[in-house]
């Protein structure tokens, strides 16, 4: 999917014009905003917890190397059997591979931002396995064909009238029903079904000790600990960035991924997994396999600025807080990654040839930044986008470095430069502005522009003009 | 980003940054910063050779376009160590905080730093710093306040501004739903996104209808021809008014 083709005008187009859309985002979006502020009331207190939150993350990305050899060593030790994946493909492979060897057809799926990034369901589905969703907000698209919308609340689209019509329409023997407890209970029969039978059961990871060799992995419903312990195989994913240096580092990361999240102080589950079932114990899965996937990270450490992408929870706050994702949801972004994450993330794993329009769609306007536990710079890495895009020369390390490269751009841009950097220009561009301006020929940005607004007008004296009228001094 | 600024005491004289947005469309916005600033007893300084701030190629991935524009602007404020005073909080965000990040790898950091922290936003200025008062001469009107972005985020100058609304005893202010969202302005944002924007500033308005205010007040003028435009073309009728424009209008009657 990665290399397909993403015509994100015709996206937002269709998603601009969905009403019912506009309206669920709003309403969930707005939820979700006032949520956190009611869980972080103490604006220097939090203030600190972020200063901590990001110094973990910087921490354990300024050695990332050493730490994942050192979690690797620890698992190891503790019985959990290590992969490596260079690539998406590699990490499909691995997990098919574990599946083949235990003759399983099932996958029981906990919530998995990198197997959506793996299209992992679809890869497995090719070779004949069936790939059950058991994330409620996962479970619902999956019956309706499509992808996550949201990194954090995938089904956040739907209300919960078209939930109960999706329920009915692919349940066998479900009648139509919009009464919250009734799809909880419906969903939670069927899921039971599906962990009693699921033959391997897979996992994402929120944060990997290398201290302990300790798999942390945070949920709500509990599916997530049914997957990662009713079938005999746990397979847990997790791109490289995920590992933090030793438990210590976790408390504020925990507790700012879930007040960011979904607003509450603590999620009902918090797992740790540091071994497969040892003998005299009674539940857990005899084998758990660690897929480690890199996909274009270790390049994106390499950079000083790129890294700090890496510094990212998946908490999904920027979603919340992003006035464009509020209005055209995360389909439109037609990527894994939505949102001002999505912005950064997205050209970096697929390229700016094929996903660089994404960094257009912001207006800069910073609430990303400001939201942000871990204060990842998600405008100063967007405008670095916009910059690789344009840029053939320097020193681009972006896949697509330079690919919106056009003679017309450079031009207006040069044009632009050489009006505002010589003073005798920018007077005679200026006063020939402030005569003809309202003569300019509605095409082009201007067309776009007034499509809903009137024409921008132009003053007949100049600010420059005025001041010197009026004998401010002016050396 | 710091919000706490040193701001410098016994101002006698400022120079002032008109921004490229101000010098075509908005100049009396523009000279009734000039005016405001004078009025509180300092003398400003406007360098004829000044422009643009640079954000537009800045935002636009157009770098060393950026560069040589705010080069230019350095050296255009360079002859003496005034402190810098911009009727936008945008541009001064632009100022204050992107040109350091420009400049991060090269000779000149030390001295842009230096011209940086030199740049303020007018309302922050006026308020914090030459802590000036006023008497409304106007009649009984509502209003209701925009901030820019940047303005809010970059600069901290939100506060500063509806306390100097507040010092005007006819004038009420009404806060609009959704104050800290964006208007879809962002520069090229609007070219480059139209749907996007028109989206983002068709519910601007909407809620700056709902407070029944006569005047939308702002201390950029990039949002108010975006929130302006939008509502003429509408048929809203708000006027769409900088801060600077409004408070010299009411203290002169």
């Amino acid at each position: 999917m990665g290399s397909q083709h993403l015509d994100f005008t015709a996206n937002v187009t269709e998603a601009l014009a969905d009403r019912q859309l506009r309206a669920n985002f709003k309403s969930a979006l707005t939820g979700l905003m006032k949520k956190r502020v009611a869980v972080l009331p103490d604006a220097a207190e939090r203030e600190r917890m972020r200063d901590d939150a990001e110094a973990a993350k910087r921490k354990a990305l300024a050695k990332l190397p050493e730490l994942l050899e050192r979690l690797e060593r620890k698992c190891t030790e503790n019985g959990i059997i290590v992969h490596w994946a260079e690539t998406t493909a590699e990490a499909n492979e691995i997990i098919l591979g574990i599946m083949r060897s235990h003759d399983a057809t099932k996958l029981v799926k906990g919530k998995s931002m990198v197997s959506e990034e793996m299209h992992l369901n679809h890869f497995l589905e090719t070779h004949g396995i069936e790939a059950l969703e058991t994330d409620l907000g996962e479970f619902i698209i999956q019956l309706n064909h499509e992808p996550p919308s949201h990194i954090i609340v995938p089904a956040v689209h739907k209300n919960r009238q078209q939930v109960g019509r999706i329920f009915a329409d692919n349940l066998q023997g479900i009648p139509y029903t919009d009464v919250v407890e009734e799809l909880n209970a419906i969903a939670r029969k069927t899921l039971r079904e599906k962990f009693r039978t699921g033959h391997v059961g897979l996992s994402g990871v929120n944060f990997a000790v290398a201290e302990t060799g300790t798999l942390v992995l945070v949920e709500n419903e509990g599916n997530g600990r049914m997957c990662t312990t009713v079938p005999p195989v746990h397979v847990a994913v997790m791109g490289l960035e995920k590992v933090v240096e030793s438990l210590s580092d976790l408390p504020p990361l925990l507790r700012l991924l879930t007040a960011s999240a979904t607003g509450q102080l603590v999620t009902t589950y918090v797992n740790c997994i540091t071994s497969p079932r040892k003998d005299g114990e009674r539940d857990g899965p005899k084998e758990i396999h660690l897929v480690i996937l890199d996909n274009g990270r270790s390049k994106m450490l390499a950079d000083a600025q790129l890294r700090r992408t890496l510094q990212c929870i998946r908490c999904g706050t920027c979603l919340n807080h992003c006035p464009v994702y509020i209005r055209i949801g995360g389909h439109a972004y037609g990527s894994v990654y939505p949102g001002p994450i999505g912005k950064i993330l997205t050209p970096q794993i697929d390229g700016l040839a094929d996903k660089g329009v994404l960094a257009t769609a912001s207006s800069l306007c910073n609430a990303c930044e400001e939201v942000c536990p871990v204060r990842i710079p998600i405008p100063g890495i967007i405008r670095r986008m916009r910059t690789e895009a344009y840029d053939e020369k320097g020193d681009g390390v972006v896949k697509g470095h330079g690919a919106k490269k056009n003679l017309l751009e450079t031009l207006v841009w040069k044009g632009w430069e050489l009006t505002y950097r010589i003073p005798a220009l920018n007077r005679f561009v200026v006063s020939m502005l402030g005569r003809f301006g309202d003569k300019l020929p509605n095409v082009g940005p201007l067309k776009a522009w007034t499509s809903v607004r009137t024409a921008p007008r132009f003053a007949p004296k100049s600010l420059h003009q005025l001041a010197k009228e009026e004998g401010i001094r002016h050396e | 980003m710091a919000h706490t600024f040193t701001y410098p005491r016994d101002v006698k004289t400022v120079y002032y940054f008109g921004t490229c947005l101000v010098d075509m469309s908005f100049p009396q916005a523009g000279m009734a910063g000039i005016h405001l600033l004078r009025r509180a007893g300092v003398e400003v300084v406007f360098p004829q050779e000044q422009s643009c701030c640079g954000q537009p190629a800045y935002n636009s991935g157009f770098l060393e376009e950026a560069k040589a524009v705010a080069r230019a602007q350095i050296k255009a404020f360079s002859r003496a160590d005034w402190p810098i005073v911009v009727p936008s909080g945008s541009c001064a965000g632009m100022m204050r905080h992107h040109y350091p990040e420009m400049f991060a790898n090269d000779p000149e950091y030390f001295d842009v730093r230096k011209f940086s922290e030199r740049v303020f936003e007018l309302g922050d200025f006026l308020h914090n710093a030459l802590h000036v008062r006023y008497e409304d001469k106007g009649k009984p009107v509502k209003v209701t306040w925009h901030s820019s972005c940047h303005a809010m985020r970059e600069m901290g100058a939100t506060a500063a501004a509806k306390a100097l609304i507040g010092q005007l005893s006819n004038v009420e202010l009404v806060e609009i739903e959704r104050e800290y969202e964006c208007c879809g302005f962002g520069g090229t944002f609007s070219i480059k996104q139209p749907e996007i924007s028109a989206a983002m500033v068709a519910d601007k308005i909407e809620d700056i209808r709902a407070t029944g205010a006569s005047a939308i007040l702002s201390g950029d003028c990039g949002c108010l021809m975006n929130i302006g435009g939008a509502m003429e073309h509408k048929g809203v009728p708000v006027a769409p008014r900088h801060l600077a424009e409004f408070i010299w209008e009411r203290i002169n009657g």
